[in-house]
């Protein structure tokens, strides 16, 4: 359907102008006219008329520079220009296209063939103004899409960075969109000085991927923080992912379960890059993927069996996702296992380990690259002392001034022995306490000792003894476990008393089992493992607590942790 | 990338052959190869000779066939992966869904 348009007319011929005004006029158009091009510049700023027909030789400024101005005048705009012209030279009808014209039309003017170019015109301009406006529109799109996921990227580290990825003995690398790619890093002490650390890489990219971190971090969190094995952790993640997500989606992670205390690192690994135990000596262990990824297996069938290493102060870890290895370089060459493999093993001072690499993939890609994850765990010595022994003074608040006087008691039979747990409770009980939420991992230690001691050695009547020999540990383990399964009485009671006055107050944690009770006197001045509970157990639960006591059958250890208020 | 199926004689095995990279690209022709066969085949077979990568995706497409064919009693057989795609497969475990050949 022809379309009327406003039309600009720049011809220096008088006479030539009102011709053409009158052809254009009557093919219903909007005309305006101007003698030469910067008559032409003028008019075109104050009408913005659609589309122009320009003569190419005028005076005072010809239409060639009229085009140039006009075209920067019209910005984004398609403004056609068509230029008129009796040049027959093909040099001078390249300089109209080069100008800025769209196109010529030979004079004298042809009425038909001229208002079929401003038909043809104006359906490029319609063109055009389609193509700006979905471009803006997607602009605006993209602008608002990444808005989004700045504000949910935001509420996300308020889970995601509830941990402890910020310790000085971590190092990371991870983009700020990094979530949308669908990796998720996650750290967190545990109690009794541990160290948990998780890499995952969900299958996919954008929301999805991002929406799935999400209980995955809040359940890592949560359960680290009441006392949860890594295990467990595992588990629950596993059975929550396979609820939450579609069958095609999944996370591929690798869990760290760091004890340097113990000198124990535990891996689980399930789908994730070779991870890498770079020992202080200059070994370097793979941490290889044994399991299938998070979210893919019923919790019935899903195995979270860790691998067990030695770990030792100077010790690193270095954990990475699939993004570093496949990242291209412009020769569409991959960055690959064996070039990271060359820069560890050229490495020659530990410290700028993660420099390096970072300069590797700097000097590989020629760029930084935003789609891949890079984690470093240093193993450094502890300084805060394993023992403080004067009991701690907390800041004090109104609310923590209302005095306190409860206790509670829970008992476990056999079948409770050989199921449940009854440690990540207790923990979640005694977290309530404020005064007491600073020394969590010391009452987790002592707790987790008296109660195997219960366990193992009231209950089960074990001996110690039988760890001394070549394959004790094992032996131990197996006889425990035996023992546990076949046990038909017994029982373990862990009794929790709280009572605070004004500032002050204490936890009594007190320990009976149905044993028939031990010399602990006896078994604290001794070196090594006895009958009971070792002499070093023992000897550390004194260093712990501010008070350790028991009665004189030896069926209960009473531990008790005090604290005070500034006044 | 072309993914093709061909359904045995006796309809009982489909192999599903696939020419070219694995990835998210080849979504809806992979699920169109097992979903419009418009048979019940008892086994599947996955021919990955001419697959050049496999990526996470591809992963997942591979989870949708079992579950498809119905989760662990799925029959799927993944043959002729080349040392690549061999191991992003094992990387992965999946030697313990599918019967890797």
């Amino acid at each position: 359907m022809p379309r009327r348009l406003s039309i600009l007319i720049a011809e220096d011929g008088a006479a030539d102008r009102m011709l053409l005004a009158a052809i254009v006029g009557r093919q219903g158009h909007h005309v305006v006219t101007a003698a030469n091009g910067a008559e032409a510049v003028a008019l075109f700023e104050r009408e913005r008329p659609q589309l122009v027909l320009m003569d190419a030789l005028m005076p005072v400024m010809d239409g060639f520079e009229a085009a140039r101005q006009i075209k920067q005048l019209a910005g984004n705009e398609l403004v056609p220009i068509i230029f008129l012209t009796s040049l027959t030279e093909n040099e001078a009808l390249v300089r109209c296209l080069e100008a800025g014209g769209d196109d010529f039309i030979a004079k004298p003017y042809n009425p038909i063939i001229l208002e079929a170019k401003i038909q043809a015109m104006h359906r490029l301009r319609r063109l055009q103004a389609t193509v700006l406006e979905q471009r803006d529109l997607i602009g605006r799109r993209n602008q608002q899409l990444l808005d989004e996921q700045r504000a949910a990227k935001a509420i996300f580290d308020k889970v995601a960075h509830a941990g402890c990825l910020n310790a000085p003995n971590i190092r990371y690398r991870q983009s700020p969109r990094a979530l949308f790619n669908g990796d998720l890093l996650l750290a967190a002490q545990a109690p009794a000085g541990r160290m948990f650390v998780l890499l995952g890489d969900f299958t996919g990219h954008g929301l999805p991927a991002a929406i799935g971190a999400m209980p995955l971090a809040e359940t890592f969190y949560g359960m680290t923080a009441k006392g949860y094995s890594s295990n467990q952790i595992l588990r629950e993640i596993n059975a929550k992912l396979k609820l939450i997500l579609p069958v095609e989606m999944f996370c591929c992670a690798t869990l760290l379960d760091i004890n340097l205390g113990q000198g124990i690192l535990r891996v689980w690994n399930g789908g994730l890059p070779d991870g890498y135990l770079l020992q202080a000596g200059g070994e370097r262990l793979p941490l290889r993927s044994g399991h299938l990824p998070l979210g893919v297996r019923e919790a019935t069938v899903f195995d979270d069996t860790f691998e067990t290493l030695p770990l030792a102060v100077g010790d690193r870890l270095l954990l990475l996702s699939d993004g570093l290895l496949e990242s291209c370089n412009a020769d569409d060459e991959l960055f690959g296992e064996q070039r990271l493999l060359s820069v560890i093993d050229a490495n020659s001072d530990r410290t700028t380990l993660f420099d390096d690499i970072q300069e590797a993939l700097h000097a590989f890609h020629g760029q930084i690259l935003d789609d891949l994850s890079l984690v470093e765990v240093n193993m450094i010595a502890e300084d805060r002392p394993v023992a403080d022994l004067s009991p701690p003074s907390y800041p004090l608040g109104s609310k923590e001034l209302h005095p306190r006087d409860w206790s509670n008691r829970f008992e476990l039979r056999p079948s409770s022995l050989r199921m449940a747990d009854p440690l990540p409770i207790t923990m979640q009980l005694l977290l309530q306490i404020s005064p007491l939420r600073c020394r969590i991992g010391t009452i987790y230690t002592v707790l987790t000792e008296l109660y195997a001691n219960a366990v193992e050695h009231g209950v089960l009547l074990l001996d110690s003894t039988i760890k001394c020999g070549a394959d004790g540990f094992a032996t131990y383990y197996r006889e425990r476990q035996q023992r546990l399964d076949e046990l038909v009485e017994g029982f373990v009671s862990i009794e929790l008393t709280v009572k605070s006055e004004g500032p002050s107050g204490y936890l009594r944690i007190g320990v009976r089992d149905s044993g028939p009770g031990f010399d602990v006197q006896q078994a604290l001045n001794q070196q090594y493992c006895s009958g009971r509970l070792g002499g070093r157990g023992l000897r550390m639960i004194r260093q712990l607590s501010e008070r350790f006591y028991w009665e004189p059958d030896g069926k209960v250890l009473y531990v008790e942790f005090h604290w005070s208020g500034h006044a | 990338m072309t993914i093709s199926s061909q359904l045995s004689a006796d309809g009982q095995e489909l192999t599903i052959t696939i020419q070219g990279r694995f990835d998210f690209n080849t979504h809806q022709a992979f699920r169109d190869a097992y979903q419009s066969s418009g048979s019940s085949p008892r086994r599947y077979v996955v021919d990955l000779n001419g697959a050049t990568y496999l990526d996470s995706s591809a992963l997942g497409m591979l989870l949708l066939l079992r579950d498809h064919a119905g989760s662990d009693t799925a029959d799927i057989r993944l043959i002729n992966a080349n040392p690549d795609v061999r191991k992003v497969l094992s990387v992965s475990n999946f030697e313990q869904l599918f019967a890797i050949a």
